[in-house]
């Protein structure tokens, strides 16, 4: 078992990458750079093939296989150790991670090509895989905190990679500011569930978590506590409400950085965490409501504002809240392997759309307004094609990988909590109306830039194989989960069932009247296709037959439509309500008081205090050797009196 | 036999006399010798002691004095010497420029 024995080679391929490129890279030709980069990411995702090939020859008890390489704190009863585990779940998020960032390493090589900070672009992007993969890999919730940091500050500095842009920069620092609010609450969880259990171990404290009796309903225990907390720590890296507002920022990055950390990737470590932890959410009823609600609350906020946008990677990055939502809709009805799933599959088709997406802003010159392009489909098809295909998925087309994992979500809603399920299935036909709407508007009607100026041209071959590689896993992604019901075997469920079973849910669910679920779930199953169907028909409608109808509707609900453009203005009720006063109290309370009066004052008191002591005592340092004697000799006579004094 | 008391009296009258000089005298010739003076009551102090309690410790230990005195007048004279030369007088209150 060479790989599965010597786990650490995969991340580590990518962290020797990142370090030569960014320590010893500054004089190496361009071509030796994309070799190391490419090099690294793709060794390291044949590594994980490798051992994902091993892991299958593993008998059943030896899963989950955790290797510990050595102890990172022993500190009196605590100890953290160094330790990599591999069970189904980690072999998922380890093929996504390694494949999907393989792709968009190679997509950059070529969309990076003319930039002048191709190196450095590289360098973080190995580093933050690295962290990715150090965070799906850990075996327990410190080392994963290393890798949830790690990815936070690689998110920040691509982020803010374009920094002589203040938007970018600002863009990096929110999204660096938001993720630390969501990893305070982690943190927190993370020492509560060291309080509770003892130790940080995944294998233990998920074991002891299960077998703990569960919180009442409506009742918040510990474990609800710690399940609150760590859902803190996902709403912020995986931006859900109310955390969720430093995503469309984050699109100031480079496109394949938005296409790798903030669709396929990073974003969905709170899901990944979540479902790592499902035996304490199991047990705690109220959390689980929780992140239930919110979810499907962000999946429903966040694809209505995608309804507006008119940059095109605006409308995708809402659409990846909104999606994310779903994910934790799933976790929130207790369908953990269907939000995993869903986690794959958008994967595979945000990944898909944002390079997409970043194809045709490469095309259009960097034009990203969805109003000044149109009619692309003949001049970039590969392109169009592509993302058509990613369109389909996302919208839950039947036999596109998002309508098995869509559909799986929102049937489970549905039998669990008809509200959220309905809520989910209207989202779905919104997020079906906004990607149809992005597609009609980019890619056909009339031309509505000046052809005289932009020139629109297909991309180079490293853009375009790796959009076509992920179109066909948008396209195929699914159909390793075929619902039972229309003769198909769920593969995925089967094979996430041994780290899913350990809960309590799993034996509420095997003991579900299975003969009356799937008439029901069959009936219910249509909801979301005919959902995403109308969606299809609306944008058509809207943007192909009749294009003034658009216009004549912003102007006749005027109101709502502006606070779909303003996106409900939560960043200015944030501004308000929380920057503002925090821009104040710092500068009048901490600034001006705290800093200048106190801090300043005490160190500025001591030196007058010495300066005013000094000042006086100069006087007695006259120069004259005769006064110092005398002051010496009478300093002994005191001394010696006082001695004799004491003696007696 | 004479009392060791005595010897210590003459030391410590010794030590005043010298430590009365080195203040109030103002040639600095005066004053370095005052500081032999003060070198040497110690000494007899630490010849009594060593031999009222009939250990030679006291009497090496005079013997270092001895030498540091020896290398401190050395090195004094020629201090004194190039202070005459310098400012043309002995006086201790000119010479106070270390106050500066």
């Amino acid at each position: 078992m060479p790989v599965l024995t010597y786990l650490w080679i995969i991340p580590l391929l990518p962290l020797l990458g990142a370090a030569a490129n960014g320590i010893f890279g500054g004089r190496w030709p361009k071509n030796v750079t994309t070799a190391i980069a490419l090099s690294s990411t793709t060794l390291s995702f044949f590594a994980a093939l490798e051992a994902v090939r091993e892991f299958f020859m593993l008998s059943p008890d030896q899963i989950p296989y955790i290797k510990t390489y050595f102890t990172w704190i022993s500190a009196g009863g605590f100890q953290a150790d160094f330790a990599l585990q591999v069970d189904q779940l980690t072999v998922v998020m380890l093929l996504v991670v390694t494949g999907v960032g393989w792709l968009i390493h190679i997509y950059s090589s070529g969309y990076m090509h003319d930039d002048p900070g191709y190196r450095r672009f590289f360098s973080y992007l190995n580093l933050f895989m690295f962290f990715m993969l150090i965070l799906i890999l850990a075996a327990n919730y410190l080392l994963m905190f290393v890798g949830w940091e790690g990815v936070g500050l690689c998110s920040y500095l691509l982020i803010g990679f374009f920094f002589l842009k203040q938007s970018a920069t600002n863009a990096g620092n929110k999204a660096f500011w938001v993720n630390r609010i969501g990893d305070f609450g982690f943190l927190l969880g993370v020492l509560l569930i060291f309080k509770t259990f003892g130790t940080l171990n995944f294998s233990t404290v998920l074991s002891q978590a299960a077998s703990m009796s569960a919180d009442p309903a409506g009742h918040i225990g510990t474990l609800t506590t710690i399940a609150l907390l760590l859902f803190v720590g996902a709403a912020g890296k995986s931006a859900q409400l109310p955390l969720y507002v430093w995503l469309p920022d984050a699109m100031e990055g480079p496109t394949p950085v938005s296409a790798l950390i903030h669709a396929a990737t990073m974003v969905t470590a709170g899901v990944y965490m979540v479902v790592r932890s499902h035996a304490i959410f199991l047990n705690a009823p109220v959390a689980m409501q929780l992140v239930g609600i919110v979810g499907c609350a962000t999946a429903l906020f966040a694809a209505s504002i995608g309804l507006v946008q008119t940059d095109i990677k605006k409308v995708l990055a809402y659409s990846t809240v909104s999606q994310l939502g779903y994910m934790f809709l799933a976790c929130g009805v207790g369908a953990f392997g269907a939000g995993v799933f869903h986690l794959m599959t958008h994967a595979f088709f945000k990944g898909l759309l944002f390079l997409a997406a970043g194809s045709v802003i490469h095309a259009m010159g960097g034009e990203q307004d969805m109003r000044k392009m149109g009619g692309l489909r003949k001049k970039i098809p590969v392109t169009f094609w592509t993302m058509l295909m990613g369109t389909l998925a996302i919208a839950g087309i039947p036999g596109f990988s998002g309508f098995f994992s869509k559909d799986e979500i929102l049937g489970e809603a549905l039998r669990v909590s008809p509200v959220l399920g309905w809520l989910g299935v209207f989202a779905a036909g919104l997020t079906s109306f906004y990607m149809f709407r992005l597609i009609f508007l980019t890619f056909f009607g009339s031309e509505r830039y000046d052809e005289h100026h932009v020139h629109v041209h297909e991309s180079p071959k490293s853009m375009t194989i790796p959009l076509i590689v992920l179109a066909i896993l948008s396209v195929c992604g699914g159909w390793m989960a075929v619902p039972q019901f229309v003769g198909g075997v769920n593969h995925f469920e089967h094979f996430l069932a041994p780290v899913l079973s350990s809960g309590a849910g799993a034996a509420a669910e095997a003991s579900q009247p299975e003969a009356a679920g799937p008439t029901i779930l069959q009936a219910l199953m249509g909801a979301p296709v005919i959902a995403g169907l109308l969606g299809l028909l609306l944008a058509w409608w809207f943007y192909i037959q009749s294009p003034e109808t658009p216009k004549k509707l912003a102007a006749s609900l005027s109101a709502p439509y502006k606070l779909l453009l303003g996106k409900y203005f939560i960043d200015e009720i944030y501004l308000a309500a929380i920057v503002r006063p925090l821009v104040w109290v710092s500068d009048k309370v901490l600034w001006h008081v705290v800093d200048e009066g106190v801090i300043d004052g005490t160190v500025n008191g001591v030196a007058t205090v010495s300066r005013e002591t000094g000042d006086r005592l100069r006087h007695a340092n006259t120069g004259n050797i005769r006064s110092y004697a005398t002051w010496i000799a009478l300093g002994v006579v005191v001394f010696t009196s006082l001695l004799l004094w004491m003696v007696d | 036999m004479v009392p060791t008391s005595y010897y210590l009296v003459l030391s410590a009258v010794l030590f005043g006399l010298g430590v009365i000089a080195f203040i109030f005298k103002r040639n600095i010739l005066t004053i370095f010798m005052s500081i032999e003076l003060m070198l040497n009551a110690v000494n007899l102090a630490f010849v009594t002691f060593s031999r009222s309690l009939g250990q030679l410790q006291g009497q090496i230990f005079v013997f270092f004095v001895i030498v540091v005195a020896a290398a401190e007048a050395a090195v004094g004279l020629a201090i004194i010497i190039l202070i005459h030369r310098n400012r043309g007088t002995l006086n201790v209150e000119n010479v106070d420029s270390l106050k500066d």
